[in-house]
């Protein structure tokens, strides 16, 4: 990374999301979230300048991140799936149906696949209990999920990818 | 503005948006487009109408019809049929499944009967989008009598007579806690909305805001005139994108008619909102936890006191309010603090919001006075359980929270009744549970969710919840001792006499009350090493039903280890010796000729 134009674009957009706080105390939260959100996941070079423009020691950054499950350090893959582990969803078989995504996909819940098609994640209730269980792959909903049907899923996914 | 004879009531909620729903609205507007009858019915989207289980739900108003489980390939039907027409498509109305008879009324529903909605009272009603929609059901009346015509001692009052308690799980009285943030002199004070929703299950505060984000807003600007704040900050999870995007745009809608901002009405009283996200944390529902992540820190509880009262956001008095709680304002100012009392019970007055998940046949958010019963709830609102299995226990409070059995089903629901039995009211989340759930899972997974969510600060927690979480873990294994027993509920009061805050304080309390009520079945997993409800896999075993199988051949081809025996056309047969408990057969086979015991 570093140097080319993209990279340099979002520097950019983040600088001007920066400067829009009026207030810059406890705007941590809400920079690393704009962050994450143009990057997909919170690498060193991001942790240096949010540091440097909020002047706030990278160190207390990185405790904040690592706190706070949402925020990651690691790049994740084109899909991320999660599998809803809320109580409504754990109590009708969502250990099941994660532990078909890990089988199919060969990864542990947390990974990402070689390729990085594919990062498998567990979540805490999306609130759509009525449907559980739930898999929630980018911003698609999957409710009522079987644990017959995964295969077709991730091949559904494969295919748009494509 | 236009006068429209009809409106369709599309739920807009996260659960109907997942089936489709907004898709069934375009496709119903561009029905309505084709047969030129778009100046006389209007299409709506709304909040969340509760009856989850049902969705998409369409409302036809005012026919009061109650269409569910509606598809996108619905819409041409029911404006042909339905709007045009006057005649009901039959086919979309919900069958009640005892007396299987159709009921087309949302009131005529089971579900509907027993409910009082005060908090949801507008979800399912009006578009949540549209101030001038809440303008029409009463929004900001309250508020605007409020500053007009009572002081800040008369509005706290009016609070403390009604009696409304903390609907985020501590039942506090809410007038107190007004009053005392009141009582600190201070030039700047805080108003929190606790929207950190994050017991998993429990999901009413989002579908409140999603659905009726001014009566938060609304509310809020009365706390901050109570209590002398100018400034309020809505604390909520990423994980609720829509609710997020219709609490910005209700705040920007308030701000253009003033009444959020400068000067509110003319009264000289200014307050404003901001948002504030959470990420991922469940220990940030705990108010001094929440006011650390507010400022931009990790989100580590602290001791109190000081309270946050005195001591809250950037060290200023700061009341924090949860969104159910909130959102029971308004009515109390509109319709009097006796009238709120006339509703539940004496020492908890008023209803309370339940999301109602797990094997119950009616998954959604039910809103009834307190002092209904859990039976009553579970059986004439959820309308039973699912697949007429047999009921097991109902957990509520989450991972704070306890199992209630059979024997309990009759206490009538308030905040004492429950903590009497060894659970609790929580934000609300209830999960039923049927015979196919194992009690020793259950308490490991709450465990296991706590032990994550833990932030580490003090040992009790830190530590003591791990290792809860190793003992029942090795007793799932079929490794457990009676001794394992006898330490979980040692460890498990230590744990909670000596955490820093509610989060170890109540952690054990899954653990500690399904060992209370269902000793027997922790005794099964440590002495005979069997799991009763075939749950825990490394204490069941597969076999093969000889009356029912066909010999197929399915199992024996799945079967990684090999360890399924047997010709075709004849019974198969698993060597127990050999097979890993991996369960494929058991997902194969199509005549569910193979058993877990």
């Amino acid at each position: 990374m570093g140097g080319n134009c993209d990279t340099q674009e979002k520097f950019a957009e983040l600088q001007n999301f920066i400067d829009s706080i009026e207030d810059k105390r406890g705007a941590l939260i809400a920079v690393l979230h704009r962050a994450q959100q143009l990057y997909g996941y919170l690498s060193n070079e991001v942790i240096f300048y949010v540091s440097e423009k909020l002047v706030i020691p990278s160190s207390k950054i990185y405790g904040v991140i690592s706190f706070y499950s949402y925020f990651t350090t690691k790049q994740r893959g084109k899909y991320v799936i999660n599998v809803c582990l809320g109580t409504a969803c754990f109590v009708r078989g969502a250990e099941a149906i994660m532990k078909e995504f890990e089988k199919e996909l060969n990864i542990k819940a947390g990974e990402s696949t070689k390729d990085m098609k594919f990062t498998l994640s567990g979540l805490r209730c999306i609130g759509a209990c009525g449907l559980a269980p739930v898999v929630m792959i980018n911003d698609k909903v999957y409710g009522r999920v079987e644990v017959d049907q995964i295969k077709k899923i991730i091949e559904e996914c494969e295919k748009e990818a494509e | 503005m236009n006068n429209y004879r009809m409106h369709l009531l599309v739920c807009g909620g996260t659960g109907c948006t997942s089936s489709d729903s907004l898709k069934l609205v375009d496709e119903l507007k561009e029905s309505i487009e084709k047969h030129g009858i778009s100046n006389e019915v209007e299409v709506v989207i709304t909040g969340c109408f509760g009856f989850c289980e049902k969705g998409p739900i369409l409302k036809v108003y005012p026919d009061d019809v109650f269409y569910v489980t509606v598809k996108p390939e619905d819409a041409e039907e029911i404006v042909e049929e339905h709007v045009i027409k006057g005649r009901q498509v039959e086919r979309l109305l919900y069958v009640e499944p005892n007396l299987k008879v159709k009921l087309e009324g949302q009131k005529d529903l089971p579900f509907y009967k027993k409910q009082i909605r005060i908090a949801l009272r507008n979800c399912g009603f009006i578009n949540p989008e549209d101030i001038n929609e809440c303008l029409a059901a009463d929004g900001y009346q309250a508020l605007a009598k409020c500053l007009c015509e009572m002081s800040k001692e008369e509005v706290i009052e009016t609070v403390i007579k009604s009696g409304l308690r903390g609907r985020g799980g501590g039942g506090f009285p809410t007038g107190l806690k007004w009053k005392y943030t009141s009582n600190n002199a201070s030039d700047v004070k805080y108003i929190i909305c606790n929207a950190d929703e994050g017991d998993p299950g429990a999901f009413m505060d989002r579908s409140i805001l999603e659905g009726d984000p001014h009566s938060v807003l609304e509310a809020m600007a009365i706390a901050g005139y109570a209590i002398g704040a100018e400034h309020g900050y809505i604390y909520i999870r990423a994980e609720y994108p829509l609710a997020i995007h219709r609490l910005e745009i209700a705040i920007t809608q308030a701000r253009e008619l003033g009444l959020l901002g400068i000067d509110i009405l003319g009264t000289g009283f200014n307050f404003d909102v901001e948002l504030r996200y959470g990420a991922g944390a469940f220990v940030c529902g705990e108010e001094t936890a929440l006011i650390h992540s507010i400022e931009g820190a990790r989100g580590e509880p602290s001791t109190k006191p000081p309270f946050p009262a005195q001591c809250g956001v950037w060290d200023k008095p700061t009341c924090v309010n949860n969104v159910e709680t909130l959102a029971n304002i308004p009515p109390i100012f509109l319709r009097g603090a006796d009238w709120f009392r006339t509703i539940g019970t004496e020492k908890s007055p008023g209803t309370k919001v339940f999301a109602l998940a797990g094997k119950v046949n009616n998954v959604g958010l039910v809103e009834v006075p307190m002092g209904t019963t859990l039976r009553e709830v579970i059986y004439d609102i959820g309308g039973g359980i699912k697949n007429n299995k047999e009921f097991k226990a109902v957990q509520t409070g989450g991972p704070s929270g306890g199992c209630i059995t059979k024997e309990n089903l009759d206490i009538p629901i308030d905040y004492e009744s429950l903590n009497s039995i060894g659970s609790m009211m929580g934000s609300g989340g209830m999960i039923v549970m049927d015979e196919d759930n194992c009690m020793v899972n259950i308490a490991k997974y709450y465990l296991e969710f706590t032990k994550e969510e833990s932030c580490g600060k003090c040992t009790p927690c830190r530590v003591g919840n791990k290792r809860l979480l190793e003992i029942l873990d090795k007793i799932t294994q079929g490794n457990g001792t009676e001794q394992d027993l006898a330490d979980l509920v040692e460890l498990g009061e230590i744990i909670k006499d000596t955490s820093l805050c509610g989060l170890g304080q109540t952690a054990p309390n899954p653990v500690l009350s399904t060992l209370h009520y269902f000793y027997d079945e922790y005794l099964a997993h440590v002495r005979e090493k069997k799991c009763p409800a075939a749950v825990c896999e490394s204490l069941l075993s597969y076999i093969i039903l000889p009356e029912k199988c066909v010999g197929c051949t399915a199992c024996a081809k799945v079967c990684p280890v090999p360890c399924i025996l047997g010709e075709v056309k004849k019974t198969h047969v698993i060597d127990q010796s050999k097979c890993i408990k991996c369960g494929a057969c058991y997902n194969t086979c199509k005549f569910s000729a193979i058993a877990k015991r």
